[in-house]
Formats: C-alpha cells, structure tokens, sequence
C-alpha cells in the first residue's frame, strides 16, 4: 500500500484530498477484500502530474483483463466502460436485493416501492446493456469482460426503510459523481454520449430518492452535492468511487491504469 | 488561426496540467475567456458573439465549444429568468416544499449563469428577451399549474440539450467536466419537478406527462428509444423501463427551436 499513497501524491492536487486518500484507503483495506491498487506508476503520469494524457486513451492503452492474477479494469476507453460496468453492477445488485426482500411490501409505501421498483429495473438493465455492449466491444471479450462481482453490504438491513434509502442515496450519488468525472476519460464521442445517457438517469433517481428521505427540502440537490457557488455536482475520479464502491464489492480488482 | 484550434493549443498547453480541484478548474475555465478575448477576437469570431441564440447553435454541431457553451448560457438564462420572475410573482406557495424547491432551483440557475458568463468571457452573449406567456398563451406568473409545468419543461430540455453538446466538449476536458456537472444538476430539478407534479422523475417513452400542454411535447419527442449500442433495453421490463433508463439527447437545433418558442 505504502506505494499506491505515493502513486496518489502525485495526483492529488491538495493536502485535504490526501488525507481524505489515506483515511479512506485505510478503511478500504480494512473493511474489505478489494486490491486496491490506485493508479501504477506511469512514465507519462510521473512526468506532468496529470492523468488526461494517459487515461484518456481510445482503443490504445490497457484494456481490461487479469494482470498478475486480478482483474485489473483498464485504462483505455473499454476500461472507462468496465468501470462503469461495475458500477452499474454494483447498484443493479443493492436494488435486486432491495425489491426481493421479505419484507419489501410492508417495509416502504406505495410511492416508494413504485420508486425502488424502477430504480431495479433500470439499474439492472444498466448492467446488462454494459454486458452486452462490452462482450461485443471487447476484441477478446473471454479474458477482457469484467466478470460477475460479489457485494456484500455489512450489517445493513433490507428491511429497514432509513437504511435501505440512506444506501441509495450513497449509491446515486456516488454514480453521478462518478460519470462526471469518467466523461472527460472516455477519447470515442458515442461512448460519451452513452455515458451521458446514463447519468442524467442517476441523477433522476438521486433526487427522488433524495426527495423521499427529506421531502420538505431542497435535499433533492442540497448543498451536501451542489457546490454553492459554481451551481455544479460532483465530479469524482475512479480511484476516488473506488475507496466508496469497496464497502461494498469483495471481489477483487484493480484499477491500476485509471486516474 | 480557428477558434477551435486556438482552444486545442491552449488546452494542451495549459489545461492538462489542471490538478482537478474545484477551484483550478473554475479559474482554467475562466482563462479560457480571457485568452479568447486577447487572441481570438480578431480572426473572425464575431458571429459567435452575436445575442441572437441561433447565432450560437451555428456552428454547436460542428465540434465548437464555445458556440455549445453559449447555447448553455441561452438556456440558463432562460431557467434562471423564468424562476426569478415566478418567486418574484409570488405565484409558488410560500412557506412550503414548493419554495424550498424553487429557491433551490433558482439560486443553481443563477450560479450557472455565472459560472458560464466567467467562462465564455469575451465570448459571453447578452442575455435575450424572454416572453414565457409565448404572445399570451401561457399565464405562468399568475396560474402555479402552467408555472410548475413549463418549469418541468426547461428542465426535461435543459438535460437533453446539455447531453447534445457534450461530444463538442470532447477535445476541452475542463470545460466538459463542468458541462457535465450542470447536465447532473439539471437531472436532478427535473426530477423534483416532474415528482412536484405527481409524475415519476424520469421520462417513460415520449410521454410529456399528465397536464402538460401539447406544446411541450417538442421536449419529448425522441425519448421513447429502447435501443442503446445495438442492446435492446425492453427486452428485460418491456419499453417503458427500457425507455426510461436512459434520457435522449437534442441536437443544438431542436434545443434553439425550444427555447425560440420564449424568445421575443
């Protein structure tokens, strides 16, 4: 780990994101299985501190695939999909255990089951479009495709409304925030048209769910997410959703050749 | 030497070394602006200055960031315009959710306006002259309903036309980003609004929703796609979840045509 710190120095542009790094990391690594490698030394990133000239890389770079004996997500436009892919895996499988839930029916009222039951169907069909659309991508889909993740959600119970939605909220957030920061990653204008397809869906749902836990407010777009003086959302890096979407996933990955 | 070029030596030059805060990117945002102004002004860029809205979508197909920036402001002037005018009016119900909302939404409009102005610089456009009763169709400052509905409307198109433009951003990163991060804002009011309503947050088919005038219905056409990448996205939950899993973009254009309906 004392390497990937380091790796993370270099990108970071101020003292509070490296401490935020390093707090979180600790907790990643202690909480969960994830290999969470940050980015790997690059001769191009080294030099300018900046990942747009390396991460931004069309078919060119690294592609998704088993590096030294895990998946590592890639670094090239396909490994920007992989990421997104497993997000949307991640968020497909909270929903899925979310609506088949013993107590689902009793547990949230009507507009809130009509809410999560949507949310379900669109994650879902999220993650089988990647699944798709990358199986067909990839030039060898066999070693390149992501493979099914495992979750695990700590002591959090399905049945309890406050914990469910507090999870969404995290979840929605943290995948606008994520196709935020991975538009300006992808080099090919179809996929980022698709990105963007996506995440103004992910905003949609942040702010119903938002809405639900707080509707007499302006949660739906608080403070907490739109800066207050730029009117703009949050925009995060992969290395920075991956610390987050690690309390969650337990297969291992890495995301060496990603900002 | 082209805009778009002048933009491409400046982002390679300067952009890339953006370390990402939130302030580096607003002050590289700014520098744009102010380059353009010192270098650009004199190789021709007037049309793009012009306050005229169809002046800015000219060339926002052709990969310009600045004239898909300025299609950015015209609509956050026409959002930030319309929901000063309606608290203004006293037509929102004060003292409730509604207010809340409003406020919220009104404060992010502004902001954008801003945000966008310091952006553009010497490239800013004036701000058109709106008539939001469309030459007395609509009375949205005196009747809350046709408020909350055309506000759904601007919102629903405000998402689509962002999502438009972002392949114009591609080669500025910076500016995308920023794009990007008002796209996600705008997501997030229509969804509040189209709730407001009684209606779901997201779009289902090309349906504009119970108590929408059919004038808005230009806002919807095109968002029944259940086809992404060659993956048909019904084939799960039927057309309507596969429609509403994924919002449709405008192309500048259809985007001006919209937003000329409240321009005088």
């Amino acid at each position: 780990m004392k390497n990937e710190v380091k790796i993370h120095e270099v990108s970071s542009s101020s003292l509070k994101g490296r401490r935020e790094f390093l707090k979180l990391s600790g907790m990643a690594v202690a909480g969960t299985g994830l290999f969470l490698a940050g980015c790997s030394y690059d001769e191009k990133t080294e030099l300018n501190g900046s990942f747009n000239n390396t991460a931004k890389m069309g078919n060119n770079g690294h592609f998704p695939g088993v590096k030294n004996g895990i998946f590592d997500l890639g670094g090239n436009d396909f490994g920007v999909l992989t990421y997104a892919y497993a997000l949307e895996q991640l968020e497909a499988d909270f929903y899925t255990k979310v609506v088949n839930a013993s107590g689902f029916s009793s547990t949230f009222n009507d507009i809130e089951k009509e809410v999560l039951t949507d949310l379900y169907h669109h994650e879902v069909i999220h993650r089988e479009f990647f699944k798709t659309a990358l199986t067909s991508g990839l030039p060898n889909p066999k070693h390149q495709l992501l493979p099914d993740l495992s979750f695990a959600y700590g002591n959090l119970n399905f049945n309890n409304r406050d914990q469910v939605l507090a999870t969404a909220k995290a979840l929605e957030d943290t995948g606008v925030a994520a196709y935020n920061g991975a538009g300006r990653l992808l080099s090919n204008p179809d996929y980022l048209l698709l990105a963007g397809k996506i995440v103004s869906v992910e905003a949609r749902h942040a702010s119903a769910i938002r809405s639900l836990i707080n509707p007499n407010s302006a949660d739906f777009a608080g403070d907490d997410v739109i800066d207050m003086t730029t009117g703009l959302d949050v925009s995060k890096n992969p290395s920075e959703v991956a610390l987050i979407a690690a309390t969650f996933i337990t297969t291992p990955f890495t995301a060496k050749y990603l900002p | 030497m082209n805009i778009l070029k002048f933009i491409e030596s400046f982002t390679t030059e300067n952009m890339m070394n953006v370390k990402g805060s939130r302030r580096d990117i607003f002050s590289q945002v700014g520098l744009v602006g102010k380059n353009a102004a010192l270098t650009a002004i004199p190789f021709g860029i007037a049309a793009l200055t012009s306050t005229k809205a169809t002046a800015a979508v000219k060339d926002s197909t052709s990969g310009n960031p600045i004239a898909a920036l300025q299609l950015a402001l015209t609509l956050e002037y026409l959002e930030d315009e319309f929901y000063q005018l309606g608290l203004d009016s006293g037509v929102i119900p004060a003292g409730g959710r509604e207010e809340k909302v409003f406020m919220q939404i009104a404060a992010h409009e502004s902001d954008h306006v801003t945000f966008l102005q310091n952006g553009l610089g010497a490239n800013s456009i004036s701000k058109p002259t709106f008539d939001f009763t469309v030459g007395g169709v609509f009375d949205p400052f005196n009747n809350y309903a046709q408020f909350l509905a055309l506000a759904q409307a601007f919102e629903d198109t405000g998402v689509r036309a962002y999502k438009g433009q972002a392949a114009n951003l591609i080669s500025t990163p910076d500016l995308l980003t920023a794009a990007l991060r008002i796209h996600s804002v705008e997501a997030r009011h229509a969804s509040e609004v189209r709730r407001l309503r009684g209606l779901k947050g997201w779009i289902t088919g090309s349906e504009r929703g119970a108590g929408m005038p059919v004038a808005t219905q230009a806002v919807y056409n095109g968002e029944e796609v259940t086809s992404q990448a060659g993956y048909d996205t019904a084939f799960l939950f039927g057309a309507a979840a596969g429609s509403e899993a994924y919002d449709e973009p405008l192309t500048g254009p259809e985007a001006v045509a919209i937003a000329s309906l409240f321009i005088v």
